[in-house]
This record gives structure tokens, C-alpha cells and sequence, in this order.
């Protein structure tokens, strides 16, 4: 009787439970409707190897180098000269000391801190229809199961010819002297170098703010220098401490005091770290290759490289995306690209919600200048 | 979604017919300076003379944004001598005169361009890579 009442109950539209019912796409639809409005921002689908912090107000590269040590290295030397050295200093000599050094100590860390966690003038990949845009302007003749031969297009720049290169991880022809960071898998604009000491590019954006660090640092380490030697020429106690700056700044102040002279010889010339390794303008290539950025004037120069108008970040880390609602009123394929800067992240392999957490197979040597540029 | 009825979202009802790239002028070195070259795909939509004079003001502005004068070197020694910390607290020029050129553009495409069915993109939005330039069906063509 049971049974009989139950057949007799079942509801002919209820999904039987032994069916397998197709599930996943109930429940993605009615995830889409009931999906919570909490709009996304940028940084979290950000497609380079880089990681945010504060709701992407601070960033800084994938992997960030010795920057640990470095910041290390500065707040021991420091603190070892502030402890063992400014009290037999303040004595003998002036209480100046521990005010110069305190000052030239916050400048150098507050330069460093902004050198690695600003954004290096980096250039957000180009959206699909941008990339569409550019792929038909080139006569692909190759099919799509290899990697056509490297595009390139020539421009003239002040009567100088310089090649732009197409970037195939950012769908896009890099502006002149912008460079494709491998360790960070962005383009930076104006790429120097990537720094490991800082732990991230050092590009158009933060460019001043490493060269008053180097220089800074330089001023720091070559007046502790100084100072402990005084101290030890003056003293006859033997403090290991003191021991310990010397042997730091001895072997510092020569590699820093020479990173700072290069880079006022690149400051002057208004060259890039990248461009005067590669040679691009020293005349390897050809013959009348000059460099057609420089103004010609050493002054000019170092003004357009230090003191020219802060540029904006180019990726509004912290803007809002677009929220799923207006892909869908837009139309099926065009308002997907339009507005897909979320769905299809740079065509790369990787993928959309890992991207802070994708492992990097690539260990970093410990060189000082890295000069990393992808195809 | 709150119903805001303003140009962008009625914009979005439309669709899209097709998107035109200006692309940068690379010839003066790395300034931010776009190609004033008419392209083909919009002769149908607009006056030439007056997308060229858009651009024109654009390329003009941005020149602006970038000028080297004796204001930006006193800026820069300043913010350098206070670890450029003030970089923090206030506006740059540079974001001051983008501010300017976001007005410039929406003032564009209210008068001239979306009567044309036409929108301009701000190029801050495209990385100051290209001006995008999307051109919607025209209504008015009824087959």
C-alpha cells in the first residue's frame, strides 16, 4: 500500500534523484542571477606577475629579490654606527653626526621603499579588439599552430629610425624604448633594468626614485665610512662593532659609488641601463646612430630624466571592473570584447583567479643589472 | 545596476558596429602625441576637419601634461628634497591636466560625436595607447 501511495505521489516533473540531472548549468545560472554585486577591482585580475597589498595600493614584483637584505643590510650598518659610534663621536667631536646620519638613514629607506613598491610605468596589455585591430593591419600569412616570424615596424624619431617590436605576450607594438620584463611578464616604459636589490623594475615611473637612492646611499655609506674610521683612528678601544661597519661599508661604498657615477653618466646622456648594454645607440648597429631622445644638453637632460611632471600609473590598479551586467547587454561577441578585459586576460596561459599564486619557474641569479626582455 | 539613462549606458543598448584605433605619433620622440591621419572607416560619420581638430586639442593637452618649464623643475627639486613624499599628498600636474583632458573628451562626445553615433574612449583607459573610437549602427538606416 506504501508503495503503491508513493509511485501514486511522485511529482512527474521532480528530478529523479537517480538521473544524473545536469547540475552545473542550474547552478551557474542561477549563480549569475544571484550573483553578489561586490564589484572586483583591477589588481585582482592583473595579468603580470606581480602582487598587491592593501587593496592594491602597494605593489611589487613576483619575486622580490633581496630586497629583504637589502633593507637589512642598510638598518644594521645603520643602527651598529648609531649604537657603537655617534656616542664616542658626539663626545669628541660635534653632535652633528648622529643628526647627518639620522637624516641621510630616513631618506635612504623612504627612496628605497618608494623605488619598490611603485609601479614602474607599466603598460596594461592590449584589449581584444585592440589586438584584433593590429593583427589585420599585418599581413599574417602564417597559420595559427606556430608562432609567425617576430613582427616589427620601423618609425621616425627625430630623423632617427628605430624599430618597434611587437610584443606577443601583451598583443601589442611596444612604444620606443619600452621593454618587456620577463621576471615581472609586464612591459615597463623606459625600461632600465629589473632590479633584484629593490625587488622590482626600475622603468619611466620610479626611475628618480632609485637614483636618489643609489646616490643617497652612497652619501651614507661613504659618511659612516668615514665616521667609523675617524672613530678608530681616534679611539683605542677596538669595538666589534665598529669592526663590523668597516668591513660592510669598505666593501659597498666602491660597487654603489660606481652604480651612482654610471648612472649620472646614463642621467646626462639620457640613456637607459637596457639601451647602453645592448648598445643601440653607439653606433654598433650602423654608422650617424645617435640617440633621439637626448636634448643634446647635459642640463636638459638630467632635468627631462628627474625633474620632468610625475607620469599617472597606467594600470588604475584600484579602479572598479566592469561588472558582468553590461557584457550582457552589449551584445553577444562584440560587447564580450569590448568589455572582456576580465574574461580573456592578455591570451596568456595563465589563468584569471591564480594569478598572484602562479609559481614562477624561473630562478632569479643574483646578478645586480638584469636585463631581462622576452621576444 | 541603478538606471542612470546617461550617454554611456544608452551607448550600450546600441550595438557596436565597429572600433577605430588611433594609434600614437612616435615621430617626436616618447611624448604622448596621437596620429591626426582621418581614418577611412569614419568619412561616412564626420567632418574631417573636426575629428583632426579633436585630436589636435588632445595631442595639445597631453603636450601640456608633459611640458618641461621652469614650473616642473621646481616641483621636482621640491618633491626631491622631501624624498618625494609629496607625491603622496598632492595632485601632480600631470593628473591635474588628465583631469582637464577627461572633461575635454566628455564635453566631445556630448556636443559632436554621439549625435553622430560615434564615442570617444579617454585614452588613460587604453593605457595612453591608441584613442578608441567606436562607431555604432546607425538607426536611422531602416532596410
Amino acid at each position: 500500500l506504501k508503495n503503491n501511495c508513493e509511485y501514486q505521489q511522485i511529482d512527474p516533473q521532480a528530478l529523479p534523484t537517480p538521473t544524473p540531472a545536469p547540475p552545473p548549468h542550474h547552478g551557474n545560472d542561477r549563480d549569475k542571477r544571484e550573483e553578489p554585486k561586490r564589484p572586483r577591482r583591477k589588481w585582482q585580475v592583473f595579468p603580470g606577475k606581480n602582487r598587491f597589498y592593501c587593496d592594491g595600493r602597494i605593489m611589487v614584483a613576483r619575486q622580490s629579490g633581496v630586497l629583504p637584505l637589502t633593507l637589512g643590510l642598510i638598518v644594521i650598518t645603520s643602527g651598529l654606527f648609531f649604537i657603537f659610534d655617534c656616542p664616542f663621536l658626539v663626545k669628541h667631536l660635534t653632535s652633528c653626526i648622529p643628526v647627518i646620519g639620522g637624516g641621510l638613514f630616513v631618506f635612504v629607506v623612504i627612496t628605497l621603499l618608494q623605488t619598490s613598491l611603485t609601479d614602474p610605468g607599466i603598460l596594461p596589455r592590449a584589449t581584444p579588439d585592440e589586438a584584433a585591430d593590429i593583427e589585420k593591419q599585418i599581413d599574417n600569412t602564417g597559420n595559427a599552430s606556430y608562432r609567425p616570424p617576430p613582427r616589427t615596424k620601423e618609425v621616425l624619431i627625430n630623423q632617427q629610425v628605430v624599430k618597434l617590436k611587437y610584443c606577443f605576450s601583451c598583443k601589442m607594438f611596444r612604444p620606443p624604448r619600452t621593454s618587456h620584463c620577463s621576471l615581472c611578464d609586464n612591459c615597463v616604459e623606459r625600461f632600465d633594468h629589473h632590479c633584484p636589490w629593490v625587488g622590482n623594475c626600475v622603468g619611466k615611473r620610479n626611475y628618480r626614485f632609485f637614483y636618489t637612492f643609489i646616490v643617497s646611499l652612497s652619501f651614507l655609506t661613504a659618511f659612516i665610512f668615514g665616521c667609523v674610521t675617524t672613530h678608530l683612528a681616534l679611539s683605542t678601544k677596538n669595538t666589534p662593532g665598529s669592526n663590523m661597519e668597516l668591513v660592510i661599508c669598505f666593501f659597498s661604498v666602491w660597487s654603489i659609488l660606481g652604480l651612482s657615477g654610471f648612472h649620472t653618466y646614463l642621467v646626462a646622456s639620457n640613456l637607459t641601463t637596457n639601451e647602453d648594454i645592448k648598445g643601440s645607440w653607439s653606433g654598433k648597429s650602423g654608422e650617424g646612430v645617435t640617440n633621439p631622445y637626448s636634448h643634446k644638453n647635459i642640463f636638459i637632460n638630467c632635468c627631462s630624466v628627474l625633474c620632468a611632471p610625475m607620469p599617472p600609473s597606467l594600470i588604475d590598479r584600484r579602479g572598479f571592473l566592469p561588472t558582468d551586467e553590461s557584457v550582457q547587454t552589449a551584445g553577444a561577441g562584440i560587447g564580450l570584447a569590448a568589455k572582456s578585459e576580465i574574461n580573456v586576460v592578455g591570451g596568456s596561459s595563465q589563468p584569471a583567479s591564480g594569478l598572484q599564486e602562479s609559481p614562477s619557474p624561473v630562478p632569479v641569479p643574483p646578478h645586480s643589472h638584469q636585463n631581462s626582455s622576452s621576444v | 545596476m541603478a538606471e542612470t539613462h546617461s550617454l554611456q549606458d544608452m551607448r550600450q543598448q546600441a550595438a557596436v558596429a565597429a572600433k577605430v584605433f588611433i594609434q600614437r605619433d612616435y615621430t617626436k620622440g616618447t611624448v604622448c602625441q596621437f596620429q591626426t591621419k582621418f581614418p577611412s572607416e569614419l568619412e561616412t560619420r564626420i567632418d574631417k576637419q573636426q575629428f583632426e581638430e579633436t585630436v589636435q586639442t588632445l595631442n595639445n593637452l597631453y603636450a601640456e601634461a608633459e611640458k618641461l618649464g621652469s614650473q616642473s623643475y621646481v616641483e621636482g627639486c621640491l618633491a626631491c628634497l622631501t624624498a618625494y613624499t609629496i607625491f603622496l599628498c598632492m595632485e601632480t600636474h600631470y593628473e591635474k591636466v588628465l583631469k582637464k583632458i577627461a572633461k575635454y573628451i566628455q564635453e566631445q562626445n556630448d556636443k559632436i560625436y554621439a549625435p553622430r553615433g560615434l564615442l570617444l574612449t579617454d585614452p588613460i583607459e587604453r593605457g595612453l595607447r591608441v584613442i578608441e573610437v567606436t562607431i555604432f549602427e546607425d538607426r536611422s538606416l531602416t532596410r
